[in-house]
């Protein structure tokens, strides 16, 4: 089967002030056809570079990139299947909203009419119908995210990019366009990779989810495989809250040289049969949720989430830590950086 | 207690207030009080100074000259915009028109790719030196270069020892026996005239192209490739388009100084005459104020009509 976005073995160099930097670093990475996929990362983690790399506005300096099996490393972007929707959104000030959606199609040589009809019908299926005739400077942030998604669609690309397209938006407005997108993509069925430094955007709208760190991939997989499963350390303590035992203490309590548990696997209970007992030291109020911090012996500080509705010990207590096997999960050591 | 002593510490603060800080209380109340007072400078100077002058000017043109006593006769009539409408006259107009549209071409030609490579390609120390170098030729005085320029473009100039090292003479003579252009030698050509004149102005043709390009977002740049444009369709639909206001700009720098210049056409070139010559040969040696009034008139209707145009083809839309 081919996928939609291959990268095979790819590196990105670059050499800024003299010094070179490994922005990418040999990424391997099938993209299926019809998938959501998203890049997900910490800033300067190298997942806008290889979103860069797809869209052919960066040159990879190793490896391959193929679209649908075509090799495309060698095409500028303007010959690649895809399309992109910007983090600023790039919308041509100077043309309408009609005439931004309508530019692909424009550049293509399709007749006038036929083009407006189009991006007309595109700008509905975005729900913008009557906003053909102003400026992008007339509009709103989330409107013009929605214009910048109806011009990278009109021309049926094979692969949307979206290099962070919901940034710029407020929190609610974000989480209304997480669920249109996600809408819009079962939809059309378009392979859409998306980039964002956001884990809740990334776990709410993903079908799988890469994860990056310094250049390299550390993870693939679906985002509840990531949460509960998580490999490595980064990628434990990337995608929300972990406790990550090491050494000595993972040996003791686990019996792994490293494993992870995530503060909601853990109850408070009584003393016998308890794993490990401990001070709490602090409580933290999350609204859905209550964070305890317990120091104990060996394993330093855990926290532990406790539903709002359990009871709250106070600070200073002695508690007594409970867990499931299940809720462990053994990491690979990190080579600490 | 405690409130008796802050109402003091308050009465304190109010006696010890100054005028300034008064003053500047008051400035903070009413908004539009500091931008007003920081606006009557050049408001004096724009509105008395600029304004009252060329209306002085406008006025000057409805009156005439008494031929025999040589004194202005302060009666309005249109004789001086009839006269201007004289073979002569308007000869001198189209001229200058045709002059300084060609220049503003030209330089809008050679200064944008240097203007685009400024802003597109260059950074930090490179864009440093292009910038002085732009520049450079407005520290040294204009009458300086002007005679440099006549040196260059002699007969036995520097120029023409070139093109004939090059064995091109033959090439030199066949541009300058060319009618209308042409002339003695470079320096005695209006062809000589217009090189000058674009050397003169380019760097305030390149300067706003520069700027309005480096305001173009490159992710537009980048977008337009996204969707399928080839880059020299991008460079049409979208960079021109952007750059339009700096173009402009810098076009209406090289058309309006062309149009009233008249040192350089008096120093480089022949004897036909461009509108800045006119109305300084009408005020200064023919004493014909009125005439003179209404001679430079002209370019200003002239630029008026340009800008109008500009306007209209929308070169100030992406503004």
């Amino acid at each position: 089967m081919t996928h939609a976005v291959s990268l095979n073995k790819v590196s990105c160099v670059f050499v800024s002030a003299g010094r070179s930097v490994r922005a990418v670093d040999d990424v391997t990475l099938d993209i299926a056809a019809g998938e959501f996929f998203t890049l997900l990362g910490p800033s300067g983690s190298g997942k806008t570079t290889c979103l860069r790399m797809i869209g052919g506005f960066t040159r990879p300096t190793a490896g391959s990139i193929s679209i649908y099996g075509a090799a495309v490393s060698a095409l500028p972007p303007y010959a690649r299947p895809v399309t992109t929707v910007f983090q600023d959104y790039a919308l041509f000030p100077h043309m309408t909203v009609l005439e931004n959606v309508a530019y692909s199609l424009m550049v293509r040589g399709v007749p006038k009419a036929v083009r407006e009809q189009r991006a007309s019908e595109m700008l509905e299926l975005v729900r913008l119908p009557d906003m053909s005739k102003r400026k992008p400077a007339q509009l709103s942030g989330g409107q013009r995210q929605r214009v910048a998604l109806a011009r990278a669609l009109v021309s049926e690309p094979k692969v949307l990019l979206l290099d962070e397209p919901l940034g710029a938006l407020d929190l609610k407005l974000r989480e209304q366009m997480q669920v249109e997108l996600k809408e819009l993509q079962r939809r059309l069925g378009i392979t859409f990779v998306l980039v964002t430094h956001d884990q809740h955007e990334a776990f709410s709208i993903s079908d799988r989810i890469g994860v990056f760190n310094q250049g390299r991939l550390e993870q693939v997989d679906s985002p509840s495989a990531l949460y509960e499963r998580p490999t490595s350390r980064f990628v434990a303590e990337f995608l929300g809250a972990a406790n990550v035992l090491e050494h000595e203490a993972a040996l003791n309590l686990t019996g792994h040289p490293t494993a992870m548990i995530r503060p909601e696997r853990i109850a408070i209970g009584s003393a016998p049969s308890a794993r490990i007992s401990g001070q709490v030291e602090a409580i933290q109020y999350f609204g859905s949720f209550w964070r305890i911090k317990v120091r104990c012996p060996l394993a330093a500080i855990l926290m532990v989430d406790l539903p709002v509705s359990s009871a709250q010990p106070t600070i200073g207590d002695t508690v007594h830590l409970h867990w499931d096997a299940l809720a462990v999960h053994p990491l690979r050591p990190s080579v600490s950086v | 207690m405690s409130g008796a002593g802050a109402s003091t510490l308050n009465a304190g603060a109010q006696i010890g207030a100054g005028l300034g800080d008064r003053l500047s209380t008051h400035l903070l109340r009413r908004q539009y009080l500091l931008p007003m007072l920081l606006l009557i400078p050049p408001l004096l100077w724009f509105g008395v100074i600029y304004l009252g002058s060329l209306f002085t000017l406008l006025a000057q043109s409805f009156f005439r000259l008494d031929d025999f006593s040589g004194t202005i006769v302060y009666e309005i009539g249109l004789q001086n915009f009839i006269a201007l409408l004289e073979p002569a006259n308007l000869d001198v107009i189209r001229r200058s028109i045709v002059m300084a549209t060609l220049v503003t071409i030209a330089s809008v030609s050679i200064g944008f790719p240097l203007a685009y490579m400024m802003a597109r390609y260059t950074r930090g120390t490179t864009k440093a030196i292009l910038y002085v170098a732009v520049m450079l030729p407005l520290w040294s005085s204009y009458l300086v270069r002007l005679y440099a320029w006549k040196l260059l473009l002699a007969k036995e100039g520097a120029i023409a020892w070139l093109v004939t090292q090059l064995h091109l003479s033959w090439l030199l003579e066949a541009i300058l026996s060319a009618p209308v252009v042409g002339g003695n030698s470079l320096s005695f050509s209006p062809l000589g005239t217009f090189v000058v004149f674009v050397y003169m102005w380019l760097p305030f043709v390149i300067l706003p192209i520069q700027a309005s390009i480096e305001r173009i977002p490159p992710s537009l740049i980048e977008a337009s490739a996204d969707l399928g444009a080839h880059p020299r369709r991008t460079f049409w639909t979208v960079i021109l388009p952007l750059a339009m206001p700096g173009i402009a700009a810098g076009s209406i720098f090289s058309f309006s100084l062309t149009l009233g210049d008249y040192i350089i056409p008096q120093v480089i070139g022949n004897s036909t005459l461009f509108i800045g010559q006119v109305v300084y040969r009408q005020q200064g040696i023919a004493g014909n104020l009125p005439f003179a009034a209404a001679f430079s008139i002209a370019p200003i209707i002239i630029i008026a009509i340009y800008l109008w145009l500009a306007k209209r083809k929308g070169a100030f839309d992406a503004l």
